[in-house]
């Protein structure tokens, strides 16, 4: 297996029961995924659940200890140098020279790359155009501001004209309207025919940019898919109820037919619907009332890409601002 | 979810090293640094300087001095004590640059460029080279200083010589220099690639620094030492580069500070043949380093 074919397949990157371990704690535990050719590919998931360690197994930056990775037909192990050839990274911290200047910054990466002098210096032209950083070429990186700083490291990400550019955590520490701006240019970067490999704990941000997500906590893959398919497995709506006799209505109302799964919450329950809400949800009072129980708080609302987290994983993101517009803790016992 | 596994067609080969230049991107990077910081840049060309001025001037009166009584053998060249130590100056400042020259790697691996440049497919040892070569070039700058300044204040090097001698001369000295300052090198970026704050590379360098400098014929002659440390001194590639810088310099045979040296090439060749063994053994040291480095 160590000559592989440029893959002909739409899979780009292909990952098979890949494992990590630092000492006795392991970082990644058997995970098993592929990325589509021109998609952006996120994985999901908190601070620690092993998202940097399959990224960097994947950057051929850490020796793979078990499984196979292969990325655009290469195995990271026996072929690194092609590896390298083939891809672009933006690592999750600044990795800038503070004291060099923009357009350095990006001729010293071309040439690390080897590339021809006049194919850099326009390739240089062309990216600072694409980053709107033209203005700022002869200027040290110290003086940009988060954005900026951003933005130039994903030009350099894609300098050597990439197949697949890795992004971990590309807006971390950004703020609202930096990050927008930031995920337009990944779209149009995808656009261009450049895969997209990136790690996120930002639920928004998974949501908005992917073609697919993979949800990953504590070294594994709770499920993957397409946004709205995610967010279709939680039914079509979710409705949030508190009630006088919260015991006697869960039992009452799960045997509905169009209630898939309910969940329990400090004061109310969530019920999981698979029709549109608005037409379940007289259904349900109607319901209740007969049985002579009254309703105090009524919500309904279309399952978000925390809600989902929140099932799968049975917690909320830690460190993340948006998660606290998720609902309470849920239990993931409906599995 | 995962697509089933599938046999892929064999590829033909292409391995090895298409990158033989790549050591000049890290050594244009490094002189971009060089030259960018000037406090750095002019502090790194004043120190030897001063050090010449004031130790060596104070010094150099002291010991003149002492040893102005000690009676000499006729036709022998005498130096004065500004000129002995100058050598000495010349091979300190190659050393204190080049322990230090490594500690870009270690800017590099905390906040800076490492993780780029260890995922590109430049072969690593490209960086230790690249290090060497900008290390080598500091160290050129400051040794030619060093050279000029010490015969504006006095000291006789290069004293008789020809134009050719002098040509010679100076060559043979940053011959010399370029071996000894890469093996330090080398070591420097063994050292910076393992460690993990600027603050134990100092300490690290610190330590190494004061006994090669004192340990070696830097300031003085070493004939007097204890038999033990005259061994150390011996073995010194500190003292293999100050024979060579005084050879070049002053001439195979002078008198300085009492004592008569008297250098044949072949002591010459042993000491340079020394310091390349020193300089393979670095170089295999800072190899193993890098290749083991990992960098997240």
């Amino acid at each position: 297996m160590s000559e592989l074919a440029p893959d002909n397949d739409t899979a780009i990157i292909r990952v098979e029961n890949l494992e990590h371990s630092y000492g006795a704690f392991k970082a990644v535990d058997g995970i098993s995924f592929s990325v589509k050719r021109g998609e952006i590919f996120s994985f999901l998931g908190p601070n620690g659940a092993g998202k940097s360690t399959a990224i960097n197994v994947l950057i051929t930056l850490l020796a793979k200890q078990k499984g196979t990775a292969t990325v655009d037909g290469y195995d990271v192990t026996n072929d690194p140098q092609k590896v390298r050839e083939s891809i672009g990274i933006v690592f999750q911290d600044i990795t800038l020279d503070r004291d060099m200047t923009v357009w350095e910054i990006l001729e010293f990466h071309g040439r690390l790359y080897n590339m021809p002098r006049e194919e850099r210096k326009q390739r240089i032209d062309e990216l600072l155009h694409l980053v709107q950083l033209d203005a700022k070429k002869d200027e040290r990186t110290k003086n940009l501001s988060g954005g900026m700083k951003r933005r130039l490291e994903i030009a350099r990400g894609l300098m050597t004209r990439p197949k697949v550019l890795f992004l971990d955590e590309p807006t971390i520490g950004l703020d609202p309207q930096t990050r927008m701006r930031m995920w337009e240019y990944i779209k149009g970067v995808n656009n261009e025919g450049t895969t997209i490999f990136l790690t996120t704990h930002y639920m928004d941000e998974a949501d908005q940019l992917s073609d697919r997500i993979s949800i990953i906590d504590q070294g594994k893959i709770i499920i993957s898919g397409k946004p709205w398919e995610l967010k279709n497995t939680l039914g079509q709506d979710l409705i949030y109820m508190e009630t006088s006799d919260n015991e006697a209505a869960i039992r009452l109302l799960q045997d509905l037919p169009t209630v898939r799964d309910v969940k329990i919450k400090t004061k109310g329950f969530v019920l999981m619907v698979t029709e549109d809400g608005t037409k379940v949800l007289p259904i349900v009072i109607d319901t209740l009332r007969k049985a002579g129980i009254d309703s105090s708080t009524i919500n309904l609302k279309k399952p978000s890409m925390d809600d989902v987290f929140v099932f799968y994983t049975g917690k909320e993101l830690r460190d993340d601002p948006a998660g606290k517009t998720a609902l309470p803790a849920m239990r993931a016992g409906g599995r | 979810m995962i697509p089933p596994g599938r046999l892929l067609y064999p590829r033909c080969g292409q391995g090895g090293d298409n990158m033989p230049m790549g050591f000049t991107t890290i050594y244009w990077r490094d002189m971009i640094r060089f030259v960018r910081f000037k406090t750095l840049l002019v502090s790194s060309l004043l120190q030897p300087a001063l050090w010449l001025a004031f130790f060596g001037i104070a010094m150099s009166s002291n010991f003149d001095q002492l040893t102005a009584g000690i009676p000499v053998p006729p036709g022998v060249l005498t130096v004065n004590y500004l000129t002995f130590m100058g050598a000495g100056i010349i091979a300190m400042t190659t050393l204190f640059t080049s322990l230090f020259g490594g500690i870009v790697i270690l800017f590099d691996k905390n906040w800076g460029l490492m993780r780029e440049i260890l995922a590109s497919p430049m072969n690593r040892n490209h960086i230790i080279f690249g290090i060497g070569l900008s290390g080598v070039t500091k160290s050129f700058i400051q040794a030619i200083i060093i050279m000029v300044f010490g015969i504006l204040i006095g000291a006789a090097f290069f004293a008789g010589f020809t134009a050719v001698e002098i040509i010679i001369g100076v060559a043979g000295i940053l011959v010399f220099v370029a071996m000894f300052a890469l093996g330090f090198l080398f070591l420097s970026a063994a050292i910076a690639i393992t460690m993990e704050s600027p603050e134990g590379l100092q300490g690290v360098v610190t330590l190494l620094t004061l006994p090669i400098f004192f340990c070696s014929n830097a300031l003085y002659p070493i004939d007097a030492f204890p038999e033990f440390l005259k061994v150390l001194s011996i073995i010194n590639p500190m003292t293999m580069l100050i024979t060579g810088i005084r050879y070049f310099a002053i001439g195979p045979d002078f008198i300085a500070m009492g004592k008569h040296y008297q250098y044949t090439p072949s002591v010459i060749l042993i000491s340079y043949l020394g310091l390349m063994i020193f300089t393979v053994l670095m170089f295999a040291l800072a190899w193993w380093r890098f290749k083991k480095a990992v960098v997240t």
